[in-house]
């Protein structure tokens, strides 16, 4: 194949990453946004999602689709309501102090990550896709006579890449559309805005807390979901999504949505590019260095626009 | 006095259990020993100065690997190869420090977290050199410091013992000089040191160079000791362990370090063989103190018993 074909292969298993992060990165910059607790634990609710989906396609029965259907639906839900309790059993006790929450997040990561190697095991597991057509992508060549259509080999997506891409826009509209035109968004941007104000208005600021701790937690459980047939289910899994959530959330400036899914389009495009191109471990350096490098001389991230 | 007393009195109680402890007990001891140095290292940082790092693997490394390139690949004796993972630590920790400093609070959790990662990358990236994750083991040959050779599980016990004493006597010197206490001062409140004339970034700059360096010698000393180098060393476990190691022993206390790794130490060990999930029994303990003793093990000592503890 020629350079083309490549890049185009790249930027569709690129669009395909910047759609899981983006789900999982905003789950991120919302707990972060309202809440101004950074969550170290949040690639272990990814990993959750991966497992409980695996669980749940191994245990049910039949078409594969009816158990990846369940996992859809009931995996976050799970790992929502996990996050909710130890948001009331543990981050409310400690008054959400910043430092004091990051010690306790790494504790829980180490909790949840053991329990799932005692339950689950240290194998890597596959989880059936619903569907999964191959789709081949046509491509132009100058021959012999003039312009035609050839049919590279190995250029080509699946129904289900193309399928997980549209999930997560639509997820991700959801998402706004709660943040922007819903009472609860209402109740949650002015939690943001001014937590004690908010208090004197009668907001509950601690159910609100432990509600966005719980749909953060949720977005990045149903981003797993949908990676899950593509990748495998691991208890280690969580490392490389919580890594490239923080890179997302910094470049795109803490705690702002938009800014947020840009920035993991961007990294997950780039990213998808760079790693046919180079060594994956070489774009992990420059991604991490950029992270470290943008907090110091611009820690508003690349798109924010206030002080942080 | 009674303060000099109870750390000269550690120190002799350590060297009276060279003579005393069983095999497997004395090798673990000479081990926490050398972790307890780093420990000592961070504590300067997080405990006495009040800015928490996620990225002391880097300096633990840059000692480890400053060493161990140093007798692999150029051939040089234990004592200078020593000396160049001391000086690695001290560069890489000062580079670091101008960058994260900066930055506060998160940022500069996230800061250090970064480029420690960044740092672990790059050990991965170069493993023609480094070996990578598999490491590589310094050979027994090399490892003969003016003719005493450090891997007879009896020398490595003393010069385990020197090194953490070393470091034990350093810290509690440093945290009872002006210099110490206008770290103490900074970590209470640092606008208002700002405000009586001192130059705030020079004081921590300092700092996070002493504490770079001291787990640069910790990290130079357990290659020395145990005579292997492994990426493993540099990745976050190896940040957050000396956290944890502070907090359960008491940061900002001199004694918390060495109390805080020797308890972690066995806990580890007993219960790893109940099952090999021990890390939640780190994670448990983690989340237990954040809760219920903020203070640390010589932290609630201080409070309750002796207030003057340093």
């Amino acid at each position: 194949m020629d350079l083309g074909p490549y890049l185009v292969l790249a930027t569709l298993e690129g669009a395909v990453t910047a759609a899981v992060l983006a789900l999982t990165a905003v789950g991120l910059s919302l707990v972060f946004g309202v809440m101004r607790v950074v969550n170290i634990a949040h690639g272990e609710f990814f990993m959750l999602g991966a497992v409980i989906a695996w669980a749940l396609a191994h245990g049910l029965s039949g078409h594969p689709a009816v158990g990846f259907g369940v996992a859809l639906v009931v995996a976050p839900l799970v790992v929502g309501a996990l996050a909710v309790a130890a948001d009331m059993t543990i981050l409310k006790r400690l008054d959400y102090d910043p430092e004091r929450t990051i010690v306790a997040t790494i504790g829980l990561l180490y909790i949840i990550q053991q329990l799932t190697l005692m339950g689950y095991g240290p194998d890597a597991r596959p989880v059936a896709a619903p569907f999964n057509t191959r789709l081949a992508i046509p491509w132009f060549e100058k021959g012999a006579e003039g312009w035609q259509m050839i049919w590279p080999w190995g250029l080509g997506t699946t129904s289900y890449k193309l399928a997980v891409i549209a999930a997560a826009v639509a997820v991700l509209c959801a998402v706004w559309a709660l943040m922007a035109r819903s009472r609860i968004g209402l109740v949650m941007r002015a939690t943001q805005s001014d937590r004690e104000m908010a208090l004197a208005f009668g907001i509950p600021v601690e159910r609100v807390y432990a509600l966005v701790f719980g749909l953060g937690a949720g977005l990045a459980a149903l981003a797993a979901v949908l990676i899950v047939p593509i990748q495998q289910a691991h208890y280690l899994m969580g490392a490389d999504p919580l890594l490239l959530s923080f890179v997302v959330v910094i470049i795109g400036g803490l705690g702002s949505l938009p800014g947020t899914v840009v920035a993991a389009v961007l990294i997950g495009l780039s990213d998808g590019i760079i790693s046919v191109f180079f060594s994956p471990t070489l774009a992990k350096i420059l991604a991490t260095l950029l992270v470290g490098l943008v907090l110091v001389f611009r820690p508003q991230g690349l798109f924010g626009k206030r002080g942080g | 006095m009674r303060v000099y007393a109870l750390h000269a009195g550690l120190i002799v109680l350590l060297f009276a259990l060279h003579f005393l402890l069983p095999a497997y007990h004395h090798g673990n001891l000479a081990r926490v020993m050398v972790l307890a140095s780093y420990a000592i290292g961070y504590n300067i940082l997080f405990g006495y100065t009040g800015l928490l790092s996620l990225g002391h693997a880097l300096f633990f490394a840059a000692g480890l690997y400053g060493m161990g390139l140093g007798i692999q690949h150029l051939g040089l004796a234990p004592a200078p190869a020593f000396l160049l993972g001391l000086v690695a630590g001290a560069v890489v920790s000062g580079g670091l420090a101008l960058l994260a400093l900066r930055t506060s609070g998160v940022a500069f959790m996230i800061v250090t977290l970064m480029f420690a990662q960044a740092g672990y990358l790059t050990l991965l990236y170069f493993g023609t050199y480094t070996r990578g994750d598999e490491g590589f083991v310094i050979a027994q040959a090399s490892r003969a410091l003016w003719g005493i050779d450090l891997s007879d599980p009896g020398n490595r016990y003393l010069a385990a013992l020197i090194l953490f004493g070393t470091c034990l006597l350093l810290s509690l010197w440093l945290v009872r000089t002006p210099f110490g206490r206008v770290l103490v001062a900074i970590r209470e409140n640092e606008e208002r040191v700002r405000m009586l004339g001192y130059d705030t970034f020079a004081h921590k700059l300092a700092a996070m160079v002493i504490s770079g360096t001291i787990a640069a010698a910790a990290g130079a000393g357990y290659g020395l000791l145990f005579g292997y180098a492994g990426a493993t060393f540099a990745s976050v476990q190896y940040s957050i362990f000396p956290l944890l190691w502070v907090l359960l022993g008491g940061a900002g206390t001199v004694l918390g370090p060495f109390v805080g790794t020797l308890f972690m130490f066995y806990l580890i060990d007993l219960s790893s063989g109940i099952t090999t999930a021990y890390m939640l029994i780190a994670g448990v303990v983690l989340v237990a103190l954040t809760l219920f003793a903020p203070q640390g093990l010589m932290g609630e000592v201080r409070r309750r018993l002796w207030k003057g503890l340093p």
